[in-house]
């Protein structure tokens, strides 16, 4: 179960930016960062262009949720990540497709399409972009 | 800017009060505050209340009004204030700003939450409001988690073992064993806190504040309220500040320094003319143990990635180099979120009266309290002087 209110709209209108790795790029300062919005957080220069990411990165911290928000309830145990991209552009999410026990700090991950939560038994479901390490 | 005083001080027990609603206590905290400090309630012009998720957690909002209807002072200026963790901190800014203005001669600075109702999960959902909904809470990390990314960094960065950060839990529950407002007055050993349930990893129970309820209240007076009291009941605010930094850790160039604690700390100095060597006592926000590390070094007591060595080299207790959470802190003090801004200025101004009891630091005159909102967006800082 959700513990706010069920919306479509609000997961839709998020969708460009949730689905693909778009960021910005300042044109002033020029720092890069996920998702894109129209200023820039570390100048406030309003000259913000949109950006393709890279889809692989380095894992810089993580953690094994235990006790996970209800929209996450059995879910657990799962990973939460800090990713690094090649860019230098960082971004949360998931690490799936291993095992909490073999997760470690520096591991190189590429991007995929995954599930994330569902708005209830009669909502929709919530995609979104989760890593994972990639094999050799 | 007008001078600023507290005359008051008052705040339930934090624990879990089945029988005790929002509103209740609410109440209870006014009525005590406003007996120490003598005056009535007609005499209260304004009342700030920080909290968080009264919406989520009790299905109420609207807490201004409602404060004055059930406490009978209806017709006052009532507000809610907001900034996750660090409400009552902001709550208690507005305040001073409401009497250093000259607006006010009389107000009311007010923090509130009331946790213990939820369960965990709804809980927790509620807390990781306090980030980006869409592209944190999105991913399913916890709070606690945000936290986890932190420590797992800063462990790697400085090389620094577990138990060293960890050692801050035991620090909070020796101190609040004395203290009677503390939601957990027993010691802990640093066994205990290693060996307890894993939140999220590397994250441990025991390192992780607590979910309880609790209300605190400050009554705030003007230099011409304040003649009418014996010096030693009262205390001046010789600074408040806030700052914010970038809301979520990803958009942050270095995770393990908190910018706002730096901005707002600098801010409170200019504002008091103060050196950070005049601080006598603080009251840091240490929901999570590593939290209290990174503290210490961004308010500028340690260098960064030594925090920890103040508190195993004794430097944060009683009789050391800058006393710290004397009080018991945010893990056993207790954290009912809205509320511990409040809880940690009646824990500075209860000692900066010499009325700390066992905990009492000797001469005490200049206390610092810090609160911070999620993952350092929010971050407070006032300043106290004994007078």
């Amino acid at each position: 179960m959700n513990t706010f209110i069920n919306s479509v709209p609000r997961s839709w209108r998020e969708r460009k930016y949730k689905y693909r790795l778009i960021g910005g790029i300042c044109k002033k300062c020029n720092a890069t960062f996920y998702p894109y919005r129209g200023s820039c957080p570390y100048c406030g220069s309003d000259d913000i262009e949109e950006v393709n990411l890279p889809k692989k990165g380095r894992l810089i911290s993580y953690t094994i949720i235990y006790s996970p928000p209800s929209e996450f309830r059995l879910k657990q145990p799962y990973i939460v990540g800090l990713i690094e991209l090649e860019d230098g552009t960082r971004i949360i999410a998931q690490i799936t497709d291993v095992d909490v026990n073999e997760v470690k700090d520096g591991i190189e991950v590429e991007a995929v399409f995954r599930r994330y939560r569902e708005q209830g038994a009669d909502g929709i479901i919530e995609y979104g972009i989760k890593f994972r390490p990639i094999s050799d | 800017m007008r001078r600023v005083y507290v005359c008051g001080i008052g705040a339930t027990p934090i624990g879990e009060h089945w029988e005790l609603s929002l509103r209740d206590l609410m109440v209870l905290a006014a009525k005590k505050a406003l007996e120490d400090s003598t005056l009535t309630k007609r005499d209260i012009e304004a009342v700030y209340i920080g909290n968080m998720s009264s919406g989520i957690l009790q299905g109420q909002e609207h807490l201004g009004s409602l404060f004055a209807t059930w406490f009978g002072i209806p017709g006052v200026s009532a507000q809610k204030c907001e900034a996750a963790c660090a409400s009552g901190g902001v709550a208690f800014h507005q305040a001073f700003l409401a009497v250093a203005s000259g607006m006010y001669d009389v107000v009311v600075a007010m923090g509130v939450e009331k946790m213990s109702d939820g369960n965990t999960y709804d809980v927790t959902s509620a807390l990781i409001m306090a980030d980006d909904q869409e592209y944190v809470a999105f991913t399913g990390s916890s709070f606690v988690g945000l936290n986890a990314l932190i420590y797992r960094r800063y462990m790697e960065k400085f090389n620094v073992k577990h138990e060293d950060i960890a050692m801050f839990a035991v620090h909070d529950h020796k101190y609040a064993v004395n203290n009677p407002l503390a939601q957990y007055r027993k010691a802990v050993t640093l066994e205990t806190v290693l060996n307890s349930p894993i939140v999220a990893d590397p994250l441990r129970l025991f390192e992780c504040a607590p979910i309880g309820d609790g209300a605190a209240v400050v009554i705030l007076c003007s230099e011409e309220v304040a003649k009418k009291y014996k010096s030693d009941r009262l205390v001046e605010v010789i600074a408040s500040s806030v700052a914010t930094d970038i809301l979520s850790l990803h958009n942050r160039k270095d995770i393990v320094t908190l910018n706002a604690t730096k901005l707002a700390m600098n801010k409170a100095l200019k504002m008091s003319k103060l050196d950070l060597k005049d601080i006598d006592i603080v009251e840091l926000h240490d929901a999570f143990t590593i939290l209290g590390v990174i503290h210490l070094e961004d308010m500028g007591f340690a260098e960064k990635g030594k925090g920890w060595m103040l508190v195993k080299d004794g430097e944060i207790e009683k009789d050391g180099k800058i006393p710290t959470n004397l009080m018991g802190g945010l893990k056993a003090r207790g954290h009912p979120v809205g509320a511990t801004g409040i809880y940690e200025v009646i824990d500075v101004v209860t000692q900066l009266r010499g009325e700390g009891g066992r905990n009492q630091v000797d001469d005490a005159e200049i206390g610092l309290a810090q609160n911070v909102g999620g993952v350092g967006g929010t971050v407070t800082i006032n300043l106290f002087r004994r007078l």
